[in-house]
């Protein structure tokens, strides 16, 4: 009787077993599988579609009103908001999160917001087995009149042989920034080209020392806004080859300008978001080539240098004498849609609101990227009276002559710069003593990335 | 024995209450001239292996599920790429990347700073606070050494960020006498080992020497009594008699510390993303590790990574094992 009561429970037991594995082995095809069913008529393979599926949408903190206003706007789908730390610089959790998703095969989110741009070349390839993340945006998903409404130029980063993966949130070029009140009083003109800006440079430092021109503290502002800026070809890709020349004559040129104005103690080594720039810098600045963003973050911002209305004005970015007339660009949001999205449409109408509807224009705090929702900004801005000269205008050549030659690699060349160069400054080194560094820096992170270095 | 040494030398008061009842009942039997019945000490064997089972067998699961199984995977993982096997192909791309001697430097010069510092201070402090003639004064030293360690990893490092940036922090002072003069100076990478060290010590030698102090506690009165009848002073009875007969601890110490030091990744990715990436993000071997899973999509160089890096702290544990005798017994 004993021995029959062990022999059954042992046969359930084995049943019970058997029953998991199954249904493991049914979960685990479930989840591996790309194809189920929702056929290819976006450009890739969409997972079966419900147009009731919940979205969860990934943002930060900074992105999570247009989400919230998305949300009221469309009561009928259901929306999960999570905020991660997609604003922070160096953050790496969208790629880790997405890697570990590829890995178990579930678990995605439906839209990413994410501030680098550079995440476009890992997103669009199929990593470890799984469809790539993001999902092609121009074959289907969103319609070819709605794309065309941004800005020149704004797809750009996101666009691998022409297929857009992301939309862009927010437009970031490099204008010239100057404070008109000090300007005038001291007698000077607002330069409009490099050579003029370091002439202004040696005037400021034999008359008015003290005064500054921009600083050179942060990660971002020696690739993005002087040598991409400046059309430096110390960051290029094309296809999978990668290639860094810092003996480019305009390389060497603003290699030679960064030296001379940090010597002359025009460029300050103070990140612009320390608490030591505020203090020492507030009254001091008296102009710098910076972002668009720089108008909330920094002149309008009561917690940096909180400019009075009418000080500050914004001109036509920086460029060479004679030569094309470009600028360079400091970031810029992008939204990606999951090609693993059950709700594809619910994507696609997620990814129009915020880009481009009254609410993204209200929400925003820097330039938009669609193209009728940066002219209601700019002009909302224009006429609040906070800047001074043709604020417009200046905002809107910058925004449509970014420098095209700069590549968007899988790495960032923030990192390398701030290991190299930011320490190498503080301890005293030129920028023509590190260069060579920087550039080996960079060709060893694109070799190790997989790219072909040149 | 005080609140805070109970707190903190768990295993030396599992080792005394497990073993002390036990040789002290078996010293009283021996006294009476008398055997224990085997059967009763069946009974008692019996039911101190269930107890026994019990106890183990919690920590058993987690550490199959959470330490055996992924090593295990990790292992599977090094020798493939795509599912199939691809020899020593993963180790020899690590090896050749050019971040990883470096990194391995780093962790390297790290752990000497730490180790040597934690074996010096840590006992050289116990010795001090155990030869405190007030009780109030010893008890209270051990108390203020512990607190830093209620600090976990990366609250500490927090801490830090502001003692070591020149601008904010209440010692900028000694810091410009120094010679640094901002945050980016203090961070330059020359200067992470010392960073590192101190952070660690700050936090992590409390407790070690609360252990230590349990650890002194365990040496027979008698043992000590003799030394000073023989006329030995405090410090040749410290270097003869106290710790040789702490060897065990303290090669337990250098064992757990080892394995702690050589995962350095909290401290320097928390320094890295607070100094916006003036400290690099590959420093340590832990986080190129990380960068090669998760910023390279490479899972298997990853793997091989850890492996390494388990191997050798493994090969070293055992040095300190085998030398400090810790699995001697008494």
């Amino acid at each position: 009787m004993a021995s029959q009561h062990r022999r059954s429970r042992l046969a359930l037991r084995t049943i019970a077993l058997a029953a998991g594995m199954a249904a493991v082995a049914a979960l685990s095809a479930c989840s591996s599988g790309s194809g189920g069913g929702g056929g290819s008529d976006y450009g890739f393979n969409a997972v079966e579609q419900d147009a009731n599926a919940p979205l969860t949408v990934w943002v930060d903190s900074s992105r999570e009103p247009i989400a919230k206003a998305f949300q009221a706007a469309n009561p009928d789908l259901t929306v999960n908001i999570e905020t991660y730390d997609g604003s922070a610089g160096g953050s790496d959790s969208f790629k880790t999160k997405v890697a570990l998703f590829d890995q178990s095969g579930s678990g995605w989110p439906d839209v990413v917001f994410s501030t680098q741009q550079n995440d476009t070349s890992w997103a669009s390839k199929s990593n470890n087995g799984a469809e790539p993340f993001a999902a092609v945006l121009n074959q289907g998903l969103l319609s070819d009149d709605f794309l065309d409404g941004f800005t020149d130029g704004a797809l750009t980063p996101m666009t691998v042989d022409d297929k857009v993966y992301g939309v862009r949130n927010d437009l970031a070029p490099v204008v010239y920034w100057y404070n008109d009140t000090l300007m005038k009083e001291f007698g000077y003109e607002v330069p409009t080209t490099w050579e003029e800006y370091v002439a202004l440079s040696d005037k400021v430092a034999a008359e008015h020392p003290g005064y500054i021109l921009g600083s050179v503290g942060d990660s971002f502002q020696g690739p993005y806004i002087y040598y991409w800026g400046a059309e430096a070809p110390v960051f290029q890709t094309e296809g999978d080859t990668f290639t860094s020349d810092f003996s480019d004559p305009n390389s060497e040129k603003v290699t030679e300008m960064l030296d001379h104005m940090i010597e002359n103690g025009t460029l300050v080594n103070d990140s612009v978001f320390g608490a030591d720039f505020v203090t020492k810098y507030s009254d001091k600045v008296l102009g710098m080539p910076g972002p668009a963003w720089y108008a909330g973050a920094l002149f309008q911002n009561p917690d940096s240098l909180n400019s009075p209305a009418g000080t500050i004005g914004a001109a036509a970015p920086l460029s060479w004498e004679g030569e094309d007339k470009v600028t360079g660009n400091v970031g810029g949001g992008v939204w990606y849609g999951s090609s693993h999205s059950a709700n594809l449409e619910g994507v696609a109408k997620f990814l129009e609101f915020v880009t481009s509807s009254d609410d993204a224009v209200k929400l925003t705090s820097g330039l938009p990227a669609y193209q009728s929702a940066a002219d209601t900004w700019l002009t909302d801005q224009a006429s609040s009276g906070f800047f001074v000269g043709d604020f417009k205008s200046a905002i809107s050549t910058a925004a449509s002559s970014v420098w095209d030659g700069w590549g968007f690699p899988s790495f960032s060349p923030e990192t390398a710069y701030a290991s190299v160069v930011i320490p190498g400054i503080a301890a005293g080194k030129t920028m023509a003593d590190l260069a060579p560094d920087l550039q080996k820096e960079y060709l060893n992170q694109a070799q190790v990335q997989g790219y072909t270095v040149k | 024995m005080d609140a805070a040494a109970s707190t903190a030398t768990k295993d030396t008061l599992i080792t005394t209450t497990v073993t002390a009842p036990a040789a002290a009942a078996a010293s009283s039997e021996a006294r009476r001239g008398r055997e224990p019945s085997s059967s009763r000490r069946r009974r008692l064997d019996r039911s101190q292996s269930r107890i026994g089972t019990v106890f183990v067998s919690g920590y058993v699961l987690l550490l199959l599920a959470f330490g055996v199984f992924p090593t295990l995977y990790a292992v599977f993982l090094s020798f493939t790429k795509d599912g199939s096997f691809a020899g020593l192909d993963n180790f020899i791309k690590v090896f050749n990347d050019y971040r990883f001697l470096p990194a391995v430097a780093h962790v390297a010069i790290y752990l000497v700073f730490y180790l040597a510092s934690l074996l010096i201070f840590v006992v050289l402090l116990a010795l001090l606070v155990h030869g405190l003639g007030r009780r109030w004064l010893s008890s209270s030293y051990r108390f203020v050494y512990y607190i830093p360690g209620a600090l976990a990893g990366a609250s500490s490092v927090m801490l830090w960020l502001f003692l070591l940036d020149p601008s904010v922090s209440p010692v900028a002072f000694l810091l410009r006498a120094l010679g640094f003069d901002t945050f980016v100076q203090t961070v330059s990478i020359d200067n992470l080992p010392i960073i590192f060290t101190v952070i660690a010590f700050w936090t992590g030698a409390g407790g070690w020497i609360v252990i230590m102090y349990g650890a002194l506690n365990n040496i027979s009165g008698d043992v000590l009594e003799a030394a000073r009848i023989d006329g030995a002073g405090p410090v040749k009875t410290a270097l003869h008699i106290q710790i040789p007969l702490m060897r065990k601890w303290i090669s337990y110490m250098a064992i757990m510390s080892l394995a702690a030091g050589t995962q350095l990744f909290v401290e320097p990715r928390v320094l890295s993303q607070a100094s916006k990436g003036v400290v690099p993000p590959d420093y340590s071997i832990n986080q190129l590790a990380y960068l090669f899973a998760f910023r390279q999509g490479d899972f298997n160089g990853s793997a091989a990574i850890s492996l390494l890096l388990l191997l050798v702290a493994g090969a070293l544990s055992a040095v300190f094992v085998f030398r400090g005798g810790l699995f001697e017994r008494d």
